[in-house]
């Protein structure tokens, strides 16, 4: 199922993540995922995230669909070029896997493969420019394919970025190369998001608000510290610090930004970084 | 040597386009070796480009466009000439064009195509560097290549990596490219011409020097 149907039904649609493990033990990523079913529209996985070398986004997705759960593809441009990434557009096709995430990626350095070469042959508009060309039949070299894929093409953005001039015309460029959904970078700031969501208002496209569970006051220190567009206000970071219990805090608290903020929006994905069992309490008490 | 080649006179009209007062710009370092930015080109450009209807301010050619030092010097005289025109069209390689583009608080428009470092990197001392791939993308970037300045070569924007102008891969002493671009972008009142690009996909087959280049004698002098 493509993920813009349920938008063009004015559905208020919600994702989380599940992140392949780093070995071929699949366990517990399937349990993860298991506890997501029918509490969630979709599933993404992340693609070797913060460059650490792990199962693949492809198999994983396809380990999913076998189970019923849809995926989405997350892709980034880190690791191949545009011949292998636009034959991964073709196999995932072929796998019945319909929605895909278009990212460029973290950087080599971030990762634990740090002396390996970095890619970026395309990056996120230049890799859903070769899906839609894909779509249309052909590929990047204007060769002709025999059967077009069809798919559902998300990308992202960041709405606490300063400045944020750069991003928004960055997302009108991934739109016109064919994005069809957003899903954000983490924001815990109601007012700046309504900002973001009223500069891009023009764009007219679905984007879903992206949440971060907080599981500690350190987690969102370093947060502040070193994610790029991400800030915890102090006033949370002090609510994680004083709770006597973090977990039922945590969910608490992003079920408080998700009813704050979902009105704006279209949709919300969920970032659990290993929290994956505290979504269901998470929707639950947000009340999706 | 670094050798260029010009770009076509509709590829030049079309970073022109909207402007009517140019000042040109060449080198008498490895342009005028190419043959596409010594006094001879520039003067055949400003006959060019009057013919379709430009106005030529004033024109140089100076030493080394590559050391910024220079061209600070020898544009002094002639800062009357420059400041009146609406921008510059560079006619050397990739690091001049950057040099320029530093050194002058002017739209800087690139008139070739770097495509070979040959033997030497030139006088270059700056932070301006030029990866020869033959398709010259510094007037879209106001004058700074993504290619080198972005950490990743990224060509149609920022990733999400940067904080405070400054890069996710060693932040403590490398700006963000884009972020360099987007402020230049902004000062020039030119960030609608990024948001209408189309998506840029490079083509890698152009940081290969031509074949023709390769059998020339004066290929062989430089290895």
């Amino acid at each position: 199922m493509k993920l813009n149907e349920l938008f063009e039904q004015g559905k208020f649609v919600v994702t989380a993540e599940v992140g392949p493990p780093k070995g071929v033990d699949i366990h517990e990523m399937l349990t993860d995922a298991e506890l997501l079913r029918g509490q969630v529209d979709a599933i993404n996985v992340t693609d070797q995230q913060s460059a650490v070398m792990r199962l693949g986004s492809l198999a994983t997705c396809r380990l999913l669909k076998e189970r019923g759960l849809e995926p989405i593809f997350q892709m980034t441009c880190r690791d191949r070029n545009r011949i292998a990434l636009q034959s991964d557009l073709l196999s995932a096709y072929a796998l019945g896997i319909e929605n895909v995430l278009c990212l460029t990626g973290d950087y080599v350095s971030l990762g634990d493969h740090p002396h390996a070469m970095p890619v970026f042959d395309l990056d996120s508009v230049s890799l859903l420019e070769a899906a839609s060309e894909l779509q249309k039949g052909r590929d990047l070299a204007g060769k002709e394919l025999k059967g077009n894929p069809d798919f559902c093409l998300g990308a992202a953005v960041t709405p606490g970025a300063e400045p944020l001039e750069p991003q928004i015309i960055k997302m009108e460029r991934k739109v016109k190369a064919g994005a069809q959904f957003f899903q954000t970078q983490a924001i815990y700031e109601p007012g700046k998001f309504e900002d973001f969501m009223k500069a891009v208002e023009y764009l007219n496209v679905p984007i879903m608000l992206g949440v971060v569970l907080l599981k500690s006051a350190g987690m969102a220190r370093f947060m502040n510290r070193s994610v790029a567009g991400v800030h915890v206000p102090e006033p949370l970071i002090e609510e994680m610090a004083d709770a006597p219990n973090r977990v039922e805090k945590s969910v608490e608290i992003a079920a408080r930004l998700i009813n704050e903020m979902k009105d704006m929006c279209q949709g919300v994905h969920i970032m659990a970084i290993g929290w994956e069992k505290q979504v269901p309490a998470v929707l639950k008490a947000a009340g999706l | 040597m670094l050798i260029s080649e010009q770009k076509s006179l509709d590829e030049i009209l079309s970073f022109l386009w909207g402007e009517t007062k140019v000042f040109l710009l060449g080198c008498k370092g490895c342009a005028e070796a190419s043959q596409t930015g010594g006094e001879k080109q520039v003067l055949e450009m400003k006959g060019k480009l009057e013919k379709a209807g430009k106005e030529i301010t004033g024109w140089a050619v100076l030493d080394f466009l590559c050391q910024k030092a220079l061209v600070k010097t020898g544009l002094r005289p002639l800062e009357d000439q420059v400041m009146s025109a609406d921008s510059l069209l560079v006619m050397c390689c990739g690091v001049g064009v950057q040099a320029a583009a530093t050194v002058v608080n002017k739209v800087v428009h690139p008139a070739c195509n770097t495509i070979s470092l040959g033997g030497s990197r030139g006088e270059w001392q700056g932070d301006e560097r030029c990866r020869e791939c033959g398709e010259c993308l510094l007037d879209l970037t106001g004058g700074i290549c993504p290619l080198t300045a972005c950490t990743k070569g990224l060509l149609n924007g920022p990733c999400g990596g940067a904080r405070d102008g400054k890069c996710e891969f060693e932040p403590e002493v490398r700006d963000c490219g884009w972020h360099l671009i987007y402020e230049r972008l902004k000062q020039f009142n030119r960030l609608d011409r990024l948001r209408d690009a189309p998506s840029q996909i490079k083509n890698y087959a152009k940081m290969e020097p031509p074949r023709e280049l390769r059998t020339t004698a004066r290929w062989a002098l430089e290895r």
